[in-house]
């Protein structure tokens, strides 16, 4: 021990202090900073969403609409990749060195650690020969994925497709989805996006620094499992609609089939359509701008957005509404003279001199004298101000479910149009107008929009003689089947069944007497009541349309086909929808094959070459492109429609 | 009683030896857990906790021999060990293996010795031998210039690996020649220094001036009757200006860019916890997440998962720390500081001068690790890249620590005879 013994005391001083600021230190970050727990749980916890798969959809006999494919997505770790045959790999997934070497670096340039793309949807083929060598090639895998595929390519319009969610969309479910999700855009996919889309699924897992899955966080006390998504049942006939598609295609227009008794919609076609197949998957983008660059729209989903005037089978209405006004009865006798005058100089051509007819002829004959005599009672003989009288004849025309949205279960869905008195007060300059004035309604040309899933509910209700269910294309949800209610709601359209009789009588000989306007429509054993129309259009040549139900006792299908640009109900609309409607009800065609083949190679496209129409067919005698509607009191503005 | 076929274990300081053994255990234990892995083996030589558990053995068994030598080997020896030492500085400058930016490793089969490691012991050996000889005396000249000597050379020829780490060891040993008998105006000198230098990085100059001559004011008119203090108060106010004025100089051209990043992260002159303070920042949230109790043996995330880097070796006691938490944080402390005060103890009850300073040395030593290390670990000091003494993860490391304070054991054993 020399002098400087006290130095000791010193230097354990100083050892102690600097013990005591670690341990402060310490104290401080461990115990009293929360900060540092919240930044070790984010270095380490990542949460999993885990897709449920989507719900399918079923057509009415439980056969496969839309289902999920899987498909192969080859991924890659780089860090994990060690020396390998990049020979035989890339002869394995049939692509060449350079595209390898390509895909190889942009991995390495996104990240050494983290899973990257490799090659996208490798087909079962190729996934199952390449699955026996994975062992081969560490640091690549295989991720399942699934897409939609429609195994018989059919019902685009209406299935829709699904597409990654856009801003607009995640804000609108408030969250729910995130960038690179998929949504139902279109069709069932969006009005039952949130029956479809199945639960998701959470999972925590732990990483590391390279963001390696390390394990799951406390053995999964966190995690979620995905619900998958519901089973949708369609009312829609698989068979029935591709035979539909076939018959209408080259053709523009749609064909809308209806199960009276319930309002399920068995067959819904939009021509031209598209091959739902090529909106999944890479070429996606592409197709997509195709279509929408066609000229003939087939994104455009005519049964419940075109909107036609209805023509002749507009009188059927007009029949209904007038008897059950009491305007009219079965027995309502008019004559005509080739013609109705209206007004002081107008007058709307008869395609005949029919004579002094009943109800149930100016049916079967679709006389527009006839009518223009019923719909002239209705606005201006009533008693009431012929505008009143047209807000009455309004009201009760909307109860048979057009002029508005019939609430189908698709998005989009348009109203049609029947123009309120208001309009015409304002067109005429005041409200002192009557029905000269809108004289065309009476045989459903004019200001008329009417959508074809409209006519097929308006031949619906006619077969059911008086009411009608909502027209849906989901008929079940689930393995319960659940039914959505406003589907088994009946809605009355106002009108009593006695008065159908007549009318019905009138449609039956449309169909089945040799001088009706569709006998060519016609089928052996089954008692088919329908109506032609041919809408004059402005655009070139007239519509031709067609409703029909069948059998005339206790109807099975009611169906509504218009074919645009085609010129007469009878030649077209009507045959087609008597092929329909036998292949429902019999499950086989009774007619001859040139019957069927003329109807499946006509090409009624816009620009086509006239076609020849077989001697033997009758034309359809109502012929309203020749009426005159001598729009003598009619105003300018008119064109707004 | 002065037998030499005494029992093996006489007059050995077992309280050392089991202080050794406990961080001995902490170590192993922290490292297996650093390296954790439920598909391998517990114990195997593929990682690191295999390896280690080799060092410790071999460790113990250097121990054990150290006790059956000589005490007069140690004093005898000493100049021989430190030339060995500093040829193996100049060695390792040649065919060393350079292990990130650091010349610091001698490749020897699958093993690398690392000669800095042992400078630390043998320079403590013949400092200890060249102060205890009669008539030693740092005030003087004679005295202090080889004892500068005895330390520079080692310290130069580490820099200029460059391993500046292991280089501030030897600066510790201030603390030995201040116990015998060196002026505590180097000590004061040395805290002024790092003061300053802070200082003038964190501050402009002009008010560090202004600052100093107020404090010298106080100091004259406190003093005014002492005319040799006011004599040195000028003095040291002039160095310190001369030294503010120095640190740019310094800073700009003596430090590395990333030791002058290190230090400004720490100063908070700048944040970058992706790039530069990645180490610290995730070493501070490992240990500060363990809370009071910490998570659990093998259940630290942090560590486990490879967050933090160099978790073995320089970066150990992150796993205390998160594992173990403050609980775990404060029985390490406490075991080192009790093991320093041992050491001061076994060092003060030596009649040997050369066994007392030899005894501060190893203090010295032991303690400039201890808290360089963890103080860095929690972001009190820079990043500087020394082992927690038995507790890293290391062979070179653990043996020369081993070697450092067994012979500090054996000389105390011997303590009732003069070397």
């Amino acid at each position: 021990m020399n002098s400087f013994f006290k130095r000791r005391y010193i230097i354990q001083g100083i050892f102690i202090l600097v013990a005591l600021i670690l341990l402060g230190k310490l104290y401080y970050i461990q115990v009293v900073d929360d900060s540092y727990k919240l930044s070790a749980d984010n270095n380490v916890l990542r949460k999993l969403i885990i897709y449920p798969a989507r719900g399918v959809i079923l057509d009415r006999n439980h056969k496969i609409l839309v289902q999920n494919e899987p498909v192969y997505d080859l991924m890659v770790i780089p860090g994990q990749v060690k020396e390998m045959d990049t020979l035989e790999f890339c002869k394995l997934i049939k692509i060449d060195k350079s595209d390898f070497d390509k895909a190889f670096k942009k991995a390495k340039n996104y990240s050494l650690y983290r899973a990257s793309l490799f090659q996208k949807q490798l087909s079962a083929l190729t996934y199952a020969a390449f699955q026996e060598k994975l062992f081969e090639f560490p640091g690549f895998y295989v991720q399942n994925r699934s897409v939609r595929f429609y195994p018989d390519s059919t019902s685009a319009q209406f299935l829709g497709y699904i597409g990654e969610v856009n801003e607009r969309e995640i804000e609108k479910f408030d969250g729910f989805y995130s960038q690179g999700d998929y949504i139902g855009k279109t069709g069932i996919e969006k009005s039952y996006e949130e029956l479809l889309r199945g639960q998701r699924g959470v999972r925590n897992i732990m990483v590391d620094v390279h963001n390696r899955e390390q394990g799951s966080f406390f053995d999964g006390k966190y995690d979620t499992t995905a619900v998958s998504g519901e089973k949708l049942i369609s009312s829609l006939d698989k068979k029935l609609q591709m035979y539909g598609e076939m018959l209408m295609q080259n053709k523009i227009g749609s064909v809308v089939a209806i199960e009276p008794a319930t309002g399920e919609i068995l067959a819904s076609i939009s021509s031209p359509g598209y091959n739902p197949n090529i909106m999944v998957g890479r070429q996606r983008g592409n197709n997509y701008m195709k279509l929408l660059k066609d000229p003939f729209k087939p994104m455009f989903i005519r049964p419940i957005q075109a909107e036609y005037p209805p023509g002749s089978i507009f009188k059927v209405i007009n029949a209904l509404v007038a008897q059950q006004f009491g305007l009219i009865s079965s027995n309502t006798y008019y004559n005509c003279p080739g013609g109705y005058r209206y007004g002081r100089r107008g007058f709307m051509g008869c395609t005949h001199v029919h004579g002094t007819i009943n109800l149930a002829q100016s049916i079967e004959t679709s006389c527009n004298t006839y009518y223009g005599y019923t719909y002239a009672r209705m606005i201006d003989q009533t008693g009431a101000k012929p505008v009143n009288a047209y807000k009455r004849w309004r009201e009760a025309v909307m109860k048979f479910g057009i002029g508005a949205t019939l609430d189908i279960d698709l998005p989009a869905e348009r109203k049609g149009l029947i123009p309120t008195s208001d309009y015409y007060t304002k067109s005429f300059g005041n409200d002192k107008w009557t029905s000269a004035f809108n004289i065309s309604l009476s045989i459903g040309q004019g200001e008329l929009g009417i959508t074809p899933l409209q006519m097929a509910n308006v031949t619906a209700i006619i077969a059911n003689r008086g009411f009608y269910y909502k027209p849906h294309l989901i008929k079940a949800i689930g393995d319960k089947q659940i039914i959505k209610e406003e589907y088994t709601k009946k809605n009355s359209a106002g009108v009593d069944t006695k008065y159908f009789d007549a009318v019905i009588e009138g449609m039956s000989r449309v169909v089945n007497v040799p001088n009706g306007t569709a006998y060519n429509a016609r089928i052996n054993d089954i008692e088919v009541c329908g109506k032609t129309g041919t809408v004059q259009n402005p655009h070139g040549e007239n519509h031709s349309v067609f409703i029909a139900f069948a059998p005339r006792i206790n109807p099975k299908i009611a169906i509504a086909v218009v074919v645009e640009n085609a010129g007469y109900g009878s030649t077209w609309s009507a045959p087609i929808a008597s092929l329909i409607i036998e292949k429902y009800l019999r499950d086989s065609i009774s007619r001859p094959k040139y019957y069927t083949d003329r109807l499946v190679h006509a090409n009624l496209l816009p620009g086509q070459k006239k076609l020849y129409v077989r001697p033997g067919v009758k034309p359809d005698t109502t012929k309203s492109n020749r009426i005159l509607v001598q729009p003598a009191t009619l105003p300018e503005n008119k064109k707004s429609l | 009683m002065n037998n030499q076929n005494r029992n093996f274990f006489f007059n050995v300081d077992f309280l050392t030896i089991v202080l050794y053994l406990c961080l001995l255990a902490i170590g192993w234990f922290s490292i297996h857990a650093a390296v954790y892995n439920e598909d391998e083996a517990l114990i195997t030589l593929a990682n690191n906790s295999g390896k280690q558990l080799i060092f410790i053995i071999v460790a113990i068994i250097v121990g054990a021999v150290i006790l059956l030598l000589d005490s007069k080997f140690m004093f005898a020896f000493s100049p021989v060990f430190y030339g060995i030492t500093i040829f193996l500085l100049i060695l390792v400058l040649i065919v060393g293996r350079n292990v990130g930016g650091n010349q610091a490793w001698i490749p020897i089969g699958s093993f690398r010795l690392q000669p800095s490691e042992f400078a630390k012991w043998a320079t403590s050996l013949l400092l200890a031998r060249h102060l205890s000889v009669n008539n030693a005396k740092l005030t003087e000249f004679r005295t202090l210039l080889p004892t500068l000597a005895i330390l520079g050379v080692p310290v130069i020829l580490i820099i200029m690996q460059p391993d500046a780490g292991s280089a501030l060891v030897f600066i510790s040993l201030i603390f030995v020649l201040y116990r015998e008998g060196l002026s505590p105006l180097y000590l004061v000198a040395g805290v002024m220094m790092v003061l300053l230098f802070i200082l003038t990085l964190l501050y402009s100059k002009l008010y560090i001036i202004l600052g100093l001559v107020f404090v010298l004011a106080i100091l004259i008119y406190n003093y005014r009757r002492y005319r040799s203090l006011i004599a040195t108060f000028v003095g040291g106010f002039i160095l310190c200006l001369l030294f503010i004025f120095s640190v740019d100089f310094v800073y700009n051209n003596i430090l590395k860019p990333h030791q002058k990043v290190r230090i400004e992260l720490l100063l908070g002159l700048v944040k970058d916890p992706r790039g530069a303070g990645y180490n610290v920042n995730q070493s501070k949230i490992a240990i500060g997440s363990g809370g009071l109790w910490g998570k659990g043996y093998l259940q630290g995330t942090q560590t486990k998962f490879n967050f933090v880097p160099e978790q073995s070796t320089d970066f150990i006691f992150c796993t205390v720390g998160e594992e173990w938490g403050f609980a775990g944080s404060f029985v390490v402390v406490g075991l080192y500081l009790f093991l320093l005060m041992r050491i001061i103890h076994l060092a003060e009850r030596q009649r040997s001068p050369f066994s007392r300073i030899y005894g501060y040395a190893v203090a010295c030593i032991i303690f400039c690790h201890f808290f360089v290390n963890i103080a860095m670990t929690v972001g009190l000091m820079p990043v500087i890249g020394i082992p927690l003494p038995f507790v890293s993860y290391g062979g070179s490391s653990l043996l020369s620590f081993t070697i450092l304070l067994f012979i500090l054991i054996k000389l105390d054993s011997n303590r009732m005879g003069i070397v």
